[in-house]
């Protein structure tokens, strides 16, 4: 089993599930295909009930799927239970073993591979360094905080070294501060052990802080499978923008294109847009413009009405309104910029390569 | 557009774990010879005639005045006495939960009387009522001199059965008050609400269900209560003493079957209302923590009235308790106080004192662990895993909660003594020890099986899923996570069992042989001959048995009780 940093591949996953109220089967998950090379750190990001975590656990062996088929390390596992997969999993709760001290809960895994003690006692050790709990061995689980649980539950993960180490929302317990600590934490151990590893999240920063891909799904669905940097420069559709940091979604129609670059019209204000790819001249278009990307200015493209204005210290937040679009602007360190008040008539302004251009959805 | 393939997969998973199968063929193996066999062949030996099959069997039990009576009989003292349970149990819990009580004295006193019963042989009390109110009781003749006063009938059982199970409707009632959240009663404070009408217009609809589920609790072993109207009965049969007395005095054991099928089908409709109707109702409405203490009654005029009374019931009872020990040392009671050992040497030198405890010990201590393991594993079947016949497994198992002792005694001798299906296959299992060690079990195990499942309930799902994954099999999970995990559930069944097993009688006693001697069924005849002295001899002995071990059970938890490990510094 210790044949480490093993891939995954997921062919044609579906997972189907019975609705409590209305009876109906419906898609938990459906038709998945998703290749994760072995060493890779790699994120299912989504809201609740989107079936990420229903991944997760096809993939750990809780779950069967009911089409398709799950790999690791190039071997089909459909058929293994959850023991007898080469995958550790870091649950939401911990589930840390309460009549176990750190030490017995770290070497339960390896005790269950008659491991002998001496060997055993040298790799707990030095995982617990790893995660930083040396010299608490002896600790009961509740003596400990939060973060100092998930220490323990990752260290039992990883001192079996598995071949994927699986994540389910391990973070979501722990209060803000903790969080961004632990995530930092997790991808330096992750990267040290040099392990793959598959991580449930819904928070979308820790999925950009942590990952080197991100899946992000929808409603069963696999939209949009790529870097931190891509989701969030180039996402796939409104679904994607919207839940990957903010964004403004600009409705107009594309009423000209040279090569990549084209002119949008939007409020009757003619747009230029850099990058719309396969967009036809004609075809309504959505163009995504990240806040922190648009600007307030005395002059500019798109004429518009200061409806809030808020001071928030970093950064000052104005919501502004152009015909019948309600623009939102993310103005950093405000305090030598002039301030917009409310009712004020100003203008937005960006850079025509800070627009991404979708084909408009329904 | 439901696909086959998962359902292939669990179950391909599923068949990968040979212990694990092979135990759920084993259990359901049990589950059926020992509870849906017997309960099946009753029925069936009962409308199997030399005719074929007809009810001829059941028109002959029904015409009979005795039978008839025995109905009526069992019905009304059901109903008043469960009502009754029901009422007392309430104020008790009343009092406890929403009054300032001032003392530890009454606190105590509560504790004392709700555990009496649990540890007390059943009959107990029905022998200090005669020696309280009897012919030679120290209230009838002692004190009032009546000389002659006939405690023996309708009210004799009533008096008895109420203060046996009001506790249980206490412990019940309290559970749901405590959870009531205060601020729902303060909130009908506040809009102007008098105390009383904050009772009948909030907290009596919050408990309804769950009074009506204490009621039909009480109402099922009121019915199935063979200890008390066999010895304060009288002449006023019950069902339960007249099915003894058909196949004991009358030996008409098709009778008997015809009759213990009326009783267990009376209380299976029971069972099922209280199960599945009001349990659900009463979890349904209460699910709520309280959100913070409540604010106690400290006003006289309701504070003083109810202690008053609750400590008064509370004091009577122990003192019925007290009489049993007492009845032992006396030398002659109602003539002669003085004190004396002789009862006490006589159950050991003439009536085979040692054997019985010996036996009565040994079987129940037998049955303990076996019982508390079994109902582990069917909680963690239950709780757990999702497998075909799990269902079947689970209503088998509670359904034995439903079966009076003296219906099961019936099915087993209907069902073993000429062996199986009456084939003589494990015709030597009737007779031997076995069958009583398996009926214990199977009186016992509903109950582990309850505190199981709702002790495995707490359990997040998660931790046994990490042990899973970590690579232990579910033999393994079962044994290093969830047994220890519920550990204290684990020890309360066996002792629970044990003290269950050692006070029982309705089943033991039709299935006893004469080479074994039972305490109760000692106590049982000696009571039934007048034989005051004996019998409460016998019951101090065994109370003392049954007190001692569940303080060695309390003292075992707390040293090594899983929230004795956990919460260590």
């Amino acid at each position: 089993m210790s044949d480490q940093k093993k891939g995954v591949r997921l062919e044609h996953l579906s997972k189907i599930y019975k609705d409590p109220k209305t009876g109906k089967d419906f898609y938990a998950v459906h038709d998945a295909n998703i290749e994760i090379e072995p060493g890779e750190f790699v994120t299912l990001l989504g809201p609740s009930g989107c079936g990420k975590t229903t991944i997760l656990r096809m993939i750990a062996g809780f779950e069967s799927p009911d089409e398709g088929e799950v790999y690791i390390g190039g071997e089909p596992v459909n058929e293994l239970t959850p023991n007898k997969r080469d995958t550790a999993m870091v649950f939401q709760s911990y589930a840390l073993l309460p009549h176990y001290n750190i030490y017995d809960n770290v070497a339960y895994g390896l005790k269950l591979r008659k491991m002998d003690k001496a060997t055993m006692d040298e790799k707990v050790k030095s995982i617990l360094k790893l995660v930083g709990l040396e010299g608490m061995e002896d600790r009961m689980t509740n003596q400990l905080s939060g973060g100092q649980q998930q220490r323990v539950a990752l260290a039992r993960a990883l001192v079996i070294e598995p071949g994927v180490l699986l994540f389910d929302e391990p973070l979501s317990n722990l209060d803000a501060k903790l969080r961004v600590d632990m995530r930092t934490e997790i991808r330096r151990i992750q990267q040290e052990a040099g392990i793959t590893a598959i991580y449930v999240t819904h928070d979308q920063s820790e999925a950009m802080a942590i990952s080197d891909r991100i899946i992000v799904m929808k409603k069963g669905l696999v939209d949009q499978v790529a870097d931190p940097k891509t989701i969030y420069y180039h996402p796939v559709d409104e679904f994607v923008a919207d839940f990957i940091g903010e964004a403004n979604f600009l409705h107009g129609t594309l009423a000209g294109k040279s090569g990549d670059e084209g002119v949008a019209l939007v409020e009757g204000q003619e747009i230029e847009v850099a990058g719309v790819g396969d967009l036809e001249a004609g075809s309504k278009v959505t163009l995504v413009l990240r806040p922190e990307a648009a600007h307030l200015a005395d002059e500019g493209k798109l004429p518009c009405e200061v409806v809030l204005s808020r001071f928030m210290g970093h950064y000052q937040n104005y919501h502004v309104r152009c015909g019948d679009h309600v623009v939102k602007i993310t103005e950093f360190n405000p305090k030598n910029k002039h301030e917009y008040q409310v009712g004020d008539h100003a203008f937005v302004r960006f850079e025509k390569d800070d627009l991404h251009a979708l084909a408009q959805e329904g | 557009m439901a696909s086959q393939q998962s359902a292939k997969l669990d179950r391909q998973k599923f068949m990968a774990d040979p212990i694990m199968v092979t135990t759920i063929v084993l259990l359901i193996a049990f589950l059926t010879l020992f509870i849906l066999y017997p309960l099946a062949i009753l029925l069936v030996d009962s409308v199997i005639t030399d005719q074929g099959i007809s009810l001829s069997v059941f028109q002959r039990v029904l015409a009979m005045p005795s039978f008839q009576t025995a109905i009526t009989n069992t019905l009304k003292v059901g109903l008043l006495v469960s009502v009754v349970s029901t009422l007392v149990g309430l104020l008790f819990a009343y009092v406890e939960v929403y009054v300032q009580l001032k003392t530890r004295f009454m606190s105590g006193l509560f504790k004392v009387v709700s555990m009496l019963p649990v540890v007390s042989p059943p009959f107990v009390l029905s022998l200090s009522m005669i020696l309280l109110f009897g012919k030679m009781g120290i209230i009838t003749r002692g004190l009032l001199g009546i000389p002659d006063n006939n405690v023996y009938g309708y009210w004799g059982i009533f008096v008895v059965q109420t203060l046996t199970f009001f506790p249980v409707c206490y412990m019940m009632m309290k559970g749901l008050l405590k959870n009531i959240d205060p601020s729902l009663e303060e909130a009908a404070r506040d809009m102007g609400a008098s105390r009383w009408k904050v009772f009948t217009s909030v907290t009596w609809p919050l408990i309804l269900p769950g009074l009506g589920n204490a009621f039909l609790v009480t109402f099922i072993e009121s019915i199935a209560d063979f200890a008390n109207p066999m010895i304060i009965g009288g002449s006023y049969d019950t069902l339960a003493t007249t099915i003894y007395l058909q196949i004991t005095g009358a030996y008409d054991k098709q009778g008997a079957s015809a009759m213990a099928v009326v009783l267990l089908c009376i209380t299976l409709v029971m069972f099922i209302v209280q199960k599945y109707v009001l349990e659900a109702k009463s979890t349904s409405t209460l699910t709520g923590k309280a959100s913070r203490a409540r604010m106690l009654i400290t006003d006289s005029s309701v504070r003083i009235p109810l202690s008053v009374l609750c400590g008064a019931v509370a004091v009577f009872v122990c003192a019925m308790y007290v009489c049993v020990p007492l009845g032992a040392l006396f030398k002659t009671w109602g003539r002669d106080y003085s004190l004396t050992l002789k009862w006490f040497q006589l159950v050991f030198t003439r009536y085979h004192g040692l054997q019985a405890f010996r036996d009565s010990f040994l079987l129940s201590l037998i049955a303990s662990p076996i019982t508390a393991l079994l109902s582990m594993i069917i909680s963690y079947l239950v709780v757990k895993r999702t497998f075909h016949g799990k269902g079947f497994i689970e209503a088998v198992s509670m359904l034995a909660m439903a079966v009076p002792g003296t219906v099961l005694g019936v099915g087993y001798i209907r069902g073993f003594a000429s062996g199986v299906f009456h084939t003589g296959f494990m015709q030597a299992f009737y007779g031997s020890a076995a069958i009583l060690v398996v009926v214990f079990i199977v009186r016992s195990l509903p109950t582990g099986t309850r505190s199981g499942i709702s002790a495995l309930r707490q359990i997040d799902k998660s931790i046994e899923e990490s042990a899973y994954d970590m690579g232990a099999n579910s033999f393994q999970v079962f044994m290093t996570v969830t047994l220890p995990l519920i550990k204290d559930s684990f020890l309360s069944g066996l002792v629970t069992t044990f003290v269950r097993s050692i006070t029982a009688i309705s089943a033991v006693i039709l299935l006893v042989t004469p080479q074994f001697f039972l305490i109760t069924v000692q106590i049982n005849e000696f009571a039934g001959k007048g034989d005051y002295g004996v019998a409460c001899a016998f019951s101090t002995i065994l109370i003392a048995i049954t007190y001692a071990s569940v303080l060695l059970m309390n003292l075992f938890i707390k040293r090594f009780g899983t929230s004795a490990k956990t919460s260590k510094e």
